[in-house]
């Protein structure tokens, strides 16, 4: 695709959605946690996500830094492949320490 | 999916709940399960906004700047509850808009205690101590409920209601330790709320279609009667403090079983509310439908706008 095709793409691609769209909303509730996801709302873009986010997830110093992210931006993993995904994790258990023994003298390991 | 897979998984699905597993909006679920989210959750969230209204009726005649910004900063809270309970319902896959349109078109229902007006000063602390009081009952039990973002949304919502209940209590006692003509206000919304108040936790176990499977899914944890007898007994020794009284004739400790005895409730009057006949149905509904629809070009404005940044941003980098 040309670049003004691309634009055209894009120009009717943002006509066509009339909703708000949807954002998700992470919050740090203080310096040294991560974010963590809130909730979600409805906003026109990421300014108003941000300001929105403010007044709906913060009215009581819930955070000190917020990160707004358009839902459909994210790629979420599905549950059906989660034994695909997960289990092979489950029968690895050399990668515990508790896996390794060592006679009980052993301090500090 | 053969019936027999449907079946199995259905088993597997209520076992993940007996043990206290959380289900997530992208798991599998029986259709029903989905349906009975989306409706329970979207009552919900329209009555916090519907609930706004009674409310929102005193804001500008609130009697000092106290209680202005307390007020003020209650029904705030009730949007972000809605709002948190719309997104949560979102998640099951369906949209803002049709969750609008349900409650718009009246096809949905929300809590039935807004369907009373807001007469006097005294109500706004009547529906803090009594309205919020029986919601706290009953939602402090969803913060443990099955459906992961309903429960989450449920422990913020449960974190603020206390606010609520503290701030209309406290106008309760301000009016019952003022004038006689105060006390009598107190009285009055007292005698008023009480009965709605009961109602709203629900009709009677007998008659309450949703029970067995809302205790499975942990939608409910004690029933209807158990729910209001609760009420009953914490709420009845706060009015005994403010020094007010509650309207039931019948209304009596008892000994033996170590809870209030109380008289008989006018269900013909909830089912009355229910299906649109309350004082304030028609107000509640119009004003909501006339906010939304008299909205419109605000939002459509603020799109364009976003639209129109968000093109030009485009057109500088092509
Ligand atoms: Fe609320
Ligand atoms: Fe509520
Ligand atoms: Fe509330």
């Amino acid at each position: 695709m040309g670049s003004r095709g691309f634009l055209w793409f894009l120009i009717i691609d943002i006509m066509s959605k009339k909703n708000w769209p949807l954002w998700e909303i992470f919050v740090r509730s203080k310096n040294g946690l991560e974010h963590r996801h809130f909730g979600s709302l409805h906003a026109t873009d990421a300014e108003m996500a941000m300001e929105n986010a403010r007044d709906v997830y913060t009215r009581r110093n819930e955070g000190v830094s917020i990160w707004v992210v358009e839902s459909k931006h994210i790629t979420a993993s599905n549950p059906e492949n989660n034994g695909e995904l997960f289990e092979p994790a489950q029968d690895k258990v050399y990668r515990h320490p508790t896996f390794y023994t060592l006679p009980d003298e052993i301090k500090h390991m | 999916m053969s019936e027999e897979n449907i079946k199995n998984l259905e088993e597997i699905f209520e076992a993940r709940i007996a043990r206290d597993e959380k289900i997530e909006p992208k798991d599998w679920m029986p259709e029903k399960y989905r349906k009975t989210h989306i409706r329970q959750m979207s009552q919900h969230a329209h009555s916090e906004i519907i609930g706004m209204l009674p409310e929102g009726n005193w804001i500008t005649r609130a009697p000092s700047l106290r209680r202005k910004v307390a007020l003020l900063a209650k029904v705030q809270d009730e949007a972000g509850h809605g709002l948190y309970l719309y997104s949560a319902c979102e998640t099951l896959g369906i949209s803002r808009d049709e969750l609008y349109d349900q409650l718009h078109s009246g096809k949905a229902k929300y809590s039935s205690i807004f369907n009373y007006p807001t007469v006097s000063w005294a109500d706004m602390g009547a529906v803090g101590w009594l309205v919020d009081g029986a919601a706290i009952i009953n939602q402090v039990p969803l913060c443990n409920t099955s459906f992961g973002p309903y429960a989450r949304a449920m422990v913020r919502v449960c974190k603020e209601e206390s606010f609520h209940q503290r701030q209309g209590f406290e106008i309760m006692l301000s009016l019952c330790r003022g004038s006689k003509e105060q006390k009598a206000m107190a009285q009055d919304a007292l005698n008023r709320w009480w009965w709605p108040s009961l109602m709203m936790l629900g009709p009677v176990d007998a008659e309450s279609v949703h029970t067995e499977q809302s205790m499975k899914w942990k939608l409910k944890r004690k029933t209807n009667d158990e729910l209001r007898q609760q009420f009953i007994d914490q709420t009845v020794p706060q009015a005994d403090l403010l020094g007010i009284t509650v309207p039931d004739p019948d209304l009596k400790w008892n000994e033996e079983t170590g809870h209030y005895d109380f008289g008989e409730i006018d269900w013909d009057e909830f089912w009355q509310v229910v299906k649109g006949h309350g004082p304030c149905n028609k107000e509640r509904l119009s004003a909501r439908v006339n906010a939304w629809d008299e909205g419109k070009w605000v939002r459509d404005a603020a799109m364009a706008h976003a639209e129109k940044k968000e093109l030009n941003k485009l057109k500088e980098v092509v």
